[in-house]
């Protein structure tokens, strides 16, 4: 009696066995086919290449909240960014603030009046030492080896947000809830999120790979150059040579690629 | 030895289905937390880590506190520990479960939790942070369950278990080290950026951990056969005096570092929870209860004659556990938040779902403690007879 049921049991043991090797088989089977094909966005003929992308902020050239509107509008359009009404569970690629916000312990005692009212764009600075990468559990984002540009997989985030507060800049968002409700117009072209992912800007990735500079360089009348930070013939290297540019935190060591002419 | 948790009177009953309905309440709850979203809590894009975070901080704590009666007893040989070992190593389990539990309810994407393991990622802390923690769990209930098993069989344990027992005792204290790397090592965040981080954690954790099973041990005295020994307790109310003088000392060279230096981006959190930051005090009695708390504690555990009695010593375990709960379970979250990188106050409170279900994690550690508990004082009182 006992001998059957040590024979059933062993029987069973074996079979378990049998059956959680296969999947395991065969996930080292798909590892092998995959190799070598990672490509995120298929590079085309068209698409624009730099070892580092870089942003040119000119300042200047912003009188008030009202001139970003459009760079705004058109960052947030294209991504299906959500407008949601609670400002805990809001979401931002692309916003304006004030120079003691975008530069906190940078601001003089007094400061020149027009820089005291000016709004400053800020965005995620893909920095060229970039701590949320450090942080992330599951690689969810990624520094791309190509371009430098500071990459975020939405299906693989655990929404951990452990990025978020190793951003020192305030550029990632949280999905708080489902955002689909909330996109006024679907762009198809683009990826919506799911609730509990972490997003932000991703330097129109998906732009540069056709040829096309991000959404908020096309509708700036000049006021963004973007370009490779590591072309001493680019315009943003220009502009940078010929200009006083300041960048946001230098002093933490992460390098941020997005320069800013005050 | 698990049918022993199955074996009670009335209140022990009584005691687990009252826990078991706060893990109801929690349970659906939760429910709507992945129905909705972490929408349903206070968290925001500024203060992105919150309650959940908090008391899991805290509570890494409690898991790393059960170690002082470890240590003492198998490195120093410390004999009179050798009773209550099994309790310091079961607080442990279930302090880590609930650690566990508060993680897990604390995602976006729980369902992708095992990503962790698919993508193993040595450069973030969160992937040690998972190692440790779970290799404490399994040191833990490896060592304890052995441990017991062989004293209600009346052997000596297995000798594989010595290297076990050895190894986790540095493995307690890398638990709460590498919790304390998660915050220390950011950029940006004043608040946390500091090396005595993870010591102030310890300190803190061994004045927590050991004050609980202080209460724990009273209150076993009172409701079983087995005396957990009035000398443990007064070793362990020596190590509770001394660790809660460390973390208010450690507390101290921060403020004195902070406000020496004057730099804001160290003096703007700490102003924020002690005197409030551009006119937002929610946490303001808060911290001053916390801090007046722990001073209680120091006075209450450092005179011998207050120490000795042990109803006032009693008072002065709550006292030091609440103070040391509001100052990691409620301050070192929020405080290192506010203001946001961009120097913007945006307020957090915990919305009530996330208390609810805040309450549900420790309702179910507490249940889990009980019936180890109620495990261990059964073989002692079976042992002895």
């Amino acid at each position: 009696m006992d001998s059957s049921r040590r024979r059933i049991l062993r029987l069973f043991g074996i079979s378990a066995l049998a059956l959680t090797t296969r999947p395991v088989l065969n996930a080292f089977a798909k590892e092998e086919q995959t190799t070598g094909a990672e490509v995120v966005i298929k590079e085309g003929a068209k698409s624009l290449k730099a070892r580092q992308w870089a942003m040119v902020i000119d300042t200047r050239k912003f009188e008030s909240e009202a001139d970003l509107e459009p760079l705004i509008e058109a960052c947030h359009k294209i991504h299906n960014v959500p407008a949601l009404q609670n400002k805990n569970h809001e979401i931002k690629w692309l916003w304006g603030t004030h120079y003691h916000n975008a530069f906190p312990g940078k601001a003089a005692r007094f400061l020149a009046e027009k820089v005291e009212h000016r709004p400053f764009l800020v965005l995620c600075n893909h920095c060229e030492n970039p701590p949320c990468v450090r942080a992330c559990p599951t690689k969810a984002t990624w520094k791309r080896e190509a371009d430098g540009i500071v990459f975020m997989d939405f299906h693989r985030c655990i929404g951990c947000r452990f990025c978020m507060a190793a951003c020192p800049f305030g550029a990632r968002s949280f999905n708080y809830r489902d955002p689909r409700p909330f996109i006024k117009e679907t762009n198809n072209k683009f990826p919506t999120r799911m609730k509990g992912v972490v997003e932000k800007c991703n330097f129109c990735a998906e732009r540069l790979a056709v040829g096309q500079l991000p959404a908020c360089v096309e509708v700036s009348n000049g006021a963004l150059a973007f370009g490779d930070l590591y072309d001493p013939a680019s315009e943003v290297r220009e502009l940078i040579r010929t200009h006083y540019t300041i960048r946001r935190k230098q002093i933490l060591g992460t390098e941020p690629s997005v320069y800013y002419i005050v | 030895m698990l049918e022993l948790a199955l074996k009670g009177g009335k209140k022990y009953y009584g005691w687990m289905t009252f826990l078991m309905v706060f893990v109801g309440i929690g349970f659906l709850l939760y429910l709507k937390q992945l129905d909705f979203g972490l929408g349903i809590t206070g968290l925001s894009r500024d203060t992105s880590w919150g309650f959940y975070i908090a008391n899991f901080t805290f509570l890494v704590g409690v898991a790393a506190g059960g170690v002082m009666v470890v240590l003492p007893y198998y490195l120093h040989d410390y004999k009179a520990f050798g009773k209550v070992t099994i309790l310091g190593e079961f607080l442990a389990i279930s302090s880590v479960l609930m650690c566990v539990t508060f993680i897990l309810v604390d995602l976006g994407q729980p369902t992708r939790i095992f990503n962790v393991f698919l993508y193993p990622t040595p450069n973030s802390v969160l992937f040690w942070d998972t190692i440790v923690l779970n290799g404490y769990l399994i040191l833990n209930i490896i060592i304890g369950w052995n441990v017991l098993e062989a004293e209600r069989n009346g052997v000596h344990y297995q000798k594989w278990l010595k290297p076990l027992i050895y190894l986790s005792i540095p493995w307690a204290i890398s638990i709460h080290t590498v919790t304390a790397y998660l915050y220390c090592g950011l950029p940006g965040r004043g608040f946390w950026m500091t090396a005595i981080l993870a010591p102030r954690f310890l300190s803190s954790a061994f004045a927590a951990g050991p004050a609980l099973l202080i209460l724990c041990c009273l209150i076993i005295r009172r409701v079983s056969n087995f005396d957990p020994g009035r000398e443990q307790i007064q070793s362990l109310a020596k190590i509770v005096a001394y660790a809660i003088c460390v973390n208010v000392f450690f507390f101290l060279c921060e403020v004195f570092v902070a406000f020496y230096s004057q730099i804001p981006e160290h003096m703007d959190h700490i102003k924020y929870l002690f005197v409030g930051l551009h006119g937002h005090t929610a946490y303001v009695p808060w911290m001053w209860a916390s801090f007046i708390l722990m001073i209680i504690g120091i006075i209450l555990t450092v005179i011998p004659t207050s120490r000795k009695n042990e109803g006032v010593l009693a008072v002065a375990c709550v006292v030091i556990f609440l103070g040391t709960w509001i100052d990691k379970g409620l301050g070192m979250i929020a405080g290192g938040f506010t203001p946001s990188p961009l120097h913007e106050v945006n307020e957090y409170i915990p919305s009530l779902p996330e208390i609810g279900i805040a309450l549900g994690v420790w309702a179910m550690g507490f249940f889990v403690l009980t019936a180890l508990f109620k495990i261990a004082v059964s073989v002692k009182e079976e042992t002895r007879s």
